[in-house]
């Protein structure tokens, strides 16, 4: 089985324990009337889906209950790293060892 | 019938009298001097035949017998701070399991490693898709809180797992 380490619990839990929650660092924008249509149709459905390093949100559902955000290799399905919502996006070169 | 003797299984299921049941909600612990409330996440207190799990970062499980009713009103009336604290009593029924073979019963519907659970501590979990609270009472004894409407099936589960038990598979 898969395990994910939570952040707020401080272990490696069960993947069936948590609840996958889209793609992370996404900001609501600060004044939606001002967003042309293109831009509030990005917001709403457009995604990176990228074949390697993914941020991306995490909820310990059946667990502590907190959201956290998650770095995942999408071609290997390995975390390589969690890390508490509002935590800045690590540098993806320093995860893999790979400048991007 | 023989083979479904709680001795051939190792283990006994026993289900618990009702009992206090308060979920906490709160910011800052030191808010709440009175309830000894734990800090880290899967952490439990116990004092005076009351318990209180910490299930999250700002989120708890008070446990107490039904005598110990009004002085932990008292002590939740005394957090001067926003807060949240519902009576959940009925919610919940909590399973005693005791045993031997406990690990391998729990290991019937649970992902999560119960072996590595320290003696004393405690976590929400999953059973079978079921939420559920389980604390670790004992080497061998675990209390499984289950949420009332998903009680019959974690019990439909546990004792077909006791019956193959004590089959012996
Ligand atoms: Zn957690």
């Amino acid at each position: 089985m898969l395990l994910i380490h939570c952040p707020y619990c401080e272990q490696d839990l069960p993947e069936l324990e948590f609840a996958y929650a889209g793609e992370a660092h996404i900001a609501r924008p600060a004044d939606p009337s001002k967003l042309t249509d293109e831009e509030w149709r990005d917001f709403l459905f457009i995604r990176t889906n990228p074949r390697g390093v993914h941020f991306e949100r995490w909820r310990h559902i059946n667990g502590c209950a907190r959201f956290f955000n998650a770095a995942r290799e999408t071609v290997s399905d390995r975390f390589l790293l969690t890390y508490k919502a509002g935590e800045p996006r690590p540098d993806v070169a320093k995860l893999t060892g790979v400048a991007q | 019938m023989n083979a479904m003797s709680p001795l051939a299984a190792g283990v006994t299921i026993t289900e618990l009298a009702p009992t206090v049941r308060i979920a906490l909600r709160l910011a800052d612990i030191s808010t709440a001097p009175g309830l000894a409330l734990p800090v880290k996440v899967g952490e439990r207190s116990a004092e005076g035949g009351r318990t209180v799990l910490c299930l999250g970062p700002d989120e708890w499980l008070i446990e107490a017998p039904e005598a110990g009713r009004d002085a932990l009103f008292a002590a939740l009336g005394a957090i001067s701070v926003p807060h949240s604290a519902v009576e959940v009593s009925d919610r919940e029924i909590t399973l005693e399991l005791e045993g031997p073979a406990v690990l391998t019963l729990l290991a019937s519907g649970c992902p999560r490693d119960l072996a590595r659970m320290p003696t004393g501590s405690g976590a929400r979990t999953v059973f079978d898709s079921a939420q559920v609270v389980v604390t670790r009472e004992a080497e061998d004894r675990f209390h499984l809180t289950i949420w009332r409407s998903f009680a019959p099936h974690v019990r439909a589960i546990l004792d077909l797992a006791t019956r193959e038990l004590a089959a012996g598979l």
